[in-house]
């Protein structure tokens, strides 16, 4: 028993040095540096598209590289791939299991990838030979559902899950190559650096975790949150990360200061944080909301510049296409919005 | 108790399931709001009883009102948010309109009444059907109009009666038995726990078209409130085990105690985080300004595009554009932000590699693209791309020889015994790294990119010739100007 007093002592004294270590770069704040800069004037969106389709809950969706193309993931047992400007639905692929919580559309335009509650990770080709859509893997290991997936490319995926770990699968052996231990709660979302070489992971531990995906290490976790953090993102830079939590604010960490540089909040926004984007400069920060709103944030000076109101449940998923060009937002609602 | 323990400038998530339940979370805010709304000495709003015919309305106040309040006491400037807030505290049904089982809030004369905390959300109700039944059918035994079941109700009404076709003599004695306690109260009393009653029946048995403000999130699900705290029925029908489980049965995580050499674990991890160079915060947030003052004038939603956006105007011209390889000066310009900024470009790897061709030094970018396809290939195709690599770039004698440091070289032949998707990494770091501080910013200031960047028309008569015929002239001119045969047979001889 001692010895575990003994080692827990030099766990908590390393934890102070490294708050202070944290603490002496601290020669200002983000906000103080952004002081001279003047705020984003007001962010005005419409919706330009409504995607209707699906007959229930949407949990997620994914844009595909192609800045046209996305995915969307539905509680009727459905995940259909739109093409959003005509907002005709290119494939509407049934699923063995109804109770989805998340899709991945492969960089590569040829794979998309779901999963929930059956614990495993499936994917979709969507270049078949006959043009039929097949299950082409089924990624089985999980003892947990799965919350997050996100595609390195068509032979390789990462998906967090509610047993606490990440993964990283090679698709075609159908195995997995590294497991990502060290989260205390159910990881609930992951976002891939865009070097490819990283990624982070947010859980219901209140805390997100970078990992380096070919040497499998955690290397450097985040607190500050209250409660479960629901998303999580990359800074366009890809030096920064910016966590949703349920506790009703969204922060931005940096790696290299390796420190949480800005919270941002409003009294008036009691509803947490479901998912989130951020603009293709990263000035601008899109969240999605409980309470049916997207707040749009000046990602540098923290304040609201803009809201985005037109749904009439839970925004559940958001994302910027890769060209910076529009907004897609998913909603319990059951209807996906385009906005720009 | 709680087991958690102290994260670096965070608490980590406690096992706790009451408090930690989102929903949880909300009510905790709303009720410290709809507490002080309420509290008239304190500033609340002013709940009156008002008069309407022939009788009187109790203990209301107007949606206007809740508004104002709202705007001064939490600071909302815009009418609009505090609507969309309060309409929010009615959604899950701490207010509510007396007239309406819509649970919304009008920023008008509209009158609402105030939750008993007894029908609080945060109390966790997960009234059954049986006892939906039990008021429904309560409802149809009072002759009042004011309590006139809505058509919906009366298909509610209608289904449950043929559910429960076999008890519905005790949910009928139920009922006649809360209508016996009901009557005894006063009847300004009433008039207000009917409602009350009402509203509370409107969060769990919504208006169809009407969000159910008391769904959860799946993921959520299996963290929620302990069962012994869940409260099943209103009227005190004792729980008949019935009840419908949750479609999902997860088996909550059972948390072990660390152990040694977790915690031995956690220190290693520790030293690595406090080995770790920290940059300076103004560093860091320079950085910041300066990335998004860069991509500022590429992001749509911030600057105008040009040409339109292609959601906006249905013209893609845009789209077209980038897809072309013939680059506009504006993208152009992101090349020179940085080398990933050029090679993300196909336009742009396109027209570094021309550069670098021309300066004969095209095998570190040909050998950096073929390592990112490696990365990609299927795995059984990896082991012999990899090797053609090594032949074509790396080997004794091979045809485009790139220059690596010894060290990375060893690594590589190392990692090369067994071929992976990332035996180059070392290497292509390096290249990239020396592509980056030389090749890349003679690029940047070459003909080739400057031509683009600036929109140069190229001339018929190249002004490389032009220069090269001056320079000959200029060597002429200098031969003849000295003493003729020592220099002349200087330069023969070179």
């Amino acid at each position: 028993m001692g010895e575990i007093e003994e080692l827990r002592k030099e766990a908590d004294s390393l934890k102070d040095q490294i708050t202070a270590a944290r603490k002496a770069v601290q020669d200002t704040t983000l906000q103080e540096a952004v002081a001279s800069i003047t705020v984003v004037g007001r962010v005005q969106m419409k919706t330009r598209k409504t995607l209707r389709g699906h007959l229930a809950k949407i949990y997620a969706m994914h844009w595909g590289a192609d800045a046209k193309l996305c995915v969307s993931a539905s509680q009727d047992g459905k995940l259909i791939v739109w093409d959003s400007i005509t907002t005709n639905k290119v494939n509407a692929i049934p699923l063995k299991s109804s109770w989805v919580m998340t899709c991945a559309y492969a960089p590569s335009g040829n794979l998309v990838a779901c999963g929930g509650l059956d614990n495993m990770c499936s994917i979709y080709n969507l270049k078949g030979k006959d043009g039929n859509v097949k299950v082409m893997r089924e990624l089985a290991a999980h003892t947990g559902y799965l919350s997050c997936c996100r595609f390195l490319s068509d032979s390789e995926i990462i998906t967090s899950s509610g047993d606490c770990t990440c993964v990283l699968w090679d698709i075609e052996t159908g195995t997995q190559k590294t497991i990502f231990a060290g989260h205390q709660g159910d990881c609930m979302s992951l976002a891939v650096s865009p070097d490819f070489n990283f990624f982070i992971s947010g859980a219901c531990d209140f805390t997100a975790k970078l990992w380096d995906i070919r040497e499998g290490q955690c290397r450097q976790t985040f607190g500050g949150h209250e409660s479960d953090i629901n998303a999580i993102g990359f800074f366009p830079n890809g030096n920064a990360v910016i966590t949703g939590s349920d506790d009703a604010t969204c922060k931005l960490y940096d790696l290299r200061a390796d420190q949480e540089l800005i919270t941002y909040q409003d009294s008036g926004i009691m509803c947490g944080v479901t998912s989130l984007a951020p603009s293709f400069s990263g000035r601008l920060l899109l969240a999605g909301y409980d309470d049916f709103n997207v707040n749009i944030w000046d990602a540098l000076k923290a304040e609201r510049v803009g809201v985005l109101a037109g749904h009439d449940n839970r925004v559940s998923c958001i994302g910027v296409s890769a060209d910076g060009m529009a907004c897609c937002t998913g909603s319990w609602d059951s209807f996906l919005k385009i906005w720009n | 108790m709680a087991e958690g323990s102290r994260d670096q400038g965070g608490v980590v998530g406690t096992t706790d399931p009451e408090e930690d339940s989102p929903n949880m979370i909300v009510y905790r805010k709303i009720e410290d709001i709809v507490t002080r709304i309420q509290d008239e000495k304190a500033g609340g709003v002013a709940i009156r009883t008002v008069k309407s015919f022939l009788s009187k309305i109790p203990s209301v106040v107007s949606g206007a009102d809740i508004v104002q309040w709202l705007m001064k006491n939490l600071s909302i400037e815009d009418p609009a948010e505090a609507i969309h807030l309060g309409s929010l505290v009615a959604a899950h049904g701490y207010i509510f309109p007396i007239s309406d089982h819509v649970l919304t809030l009008k920023d008008d004369g509209t009158l609402y009444r105030f939750q008993s905390p007894y029908f609080w959300p945060s109390n966790c109700w997960e009234p059954e059907n049986t006892d939906y039944a039990i008021y429904l059918c309560k409802r149809t035994m009072q002759n009042k109009a004011r309590l006139e079941l809505a058509d919906y109700e009366a298909e509610n009404l209608a289904r449950l009666q043929r559910a429960f076709a076999r008890k519905w003599e005790f949910i009928f004695m139920q009922a006649e038995a809360q209508v016996k306690i009901d009557r005894k109260k006063d009847k300004a009393e009433r008039k207000i726990l009917d409602s009350q009653e009402r509203a509370f029946w409107d969060v769990h048995r919504p208006v169809p078209g009407c969000v159910n403000t008391t769904e959860m999130d799946i993921r959520k699900c299996r963290r929620e409130r302990n069962p012994h705290r869940v409260k099943k029925s209103v009227y005190g029908v004792p729980d008949d085990g019935q009840s419908q489980p949750s479609p999902i049965h997860i088996s909550s995580q059972p948390t072990r105690k660390p152990t040694k050499e977790d915690v031995q674990k956690e220190i290693t991890f520790l030293n690595i985080q406090l080995d770790r160079h920290c940059m300076k915060v103004s560093k860091v947030a320079d950085s910041l300004m300066t990335y998004t003052e860069q991509f500022m004038e590429y992001d749509p939603f911030v600057s105008a595009t040009e040409p339109s956006n292609p959601w906006i105007s249905d013209d893609s011209t845009f789209w077209d554009l980038e897809a072309s390889r013939e680059p506009s000066q504006q993208r152009v310009k992101k090349w020179g932000f940085s080398l990933e900024e050029a090679l993300k470009d196909p336009a742009g790897r396109d027209q570094f590699l021309k550069f670098l061709e021309s300066e004969f030094s095209s095998e570190n970018l040909r050998f950096w693209l073929a390592v990112q396809d490696l990365k990609r290939r299927p795995l059984q195709e990896v082991a012999s791309r990899a090797q053609e690599i090594w032949q074509e770039f790396l080997a004794e004698g091979a045809p485009s020889s790139i220059n690596l440091d010894s060290h990375s070289y060893e690594r590589t032949s190392q990692n090369l015994k067994d071929p992976g998707r990332y035996s180059y990494e070392d290497a292509q770091e390096h290249i990239f790294k020396l592509m980056k501080s030389d090749s890349y910013a003679r690029f940047l200031r070459s003909n080739i990119y400057q031509d683009l960047l600036l929109a140069r028309k190229k001339q018929p008569a190249d002004t490389e010739q032009g220069r090269r015929t001056s320079l000959e002239k200029f060597t002429r001119s200098v031969g003849k100007s000295l003493t003729g045969k020592r220099l002349t047979g200087l330069m023969q001889s070179s």
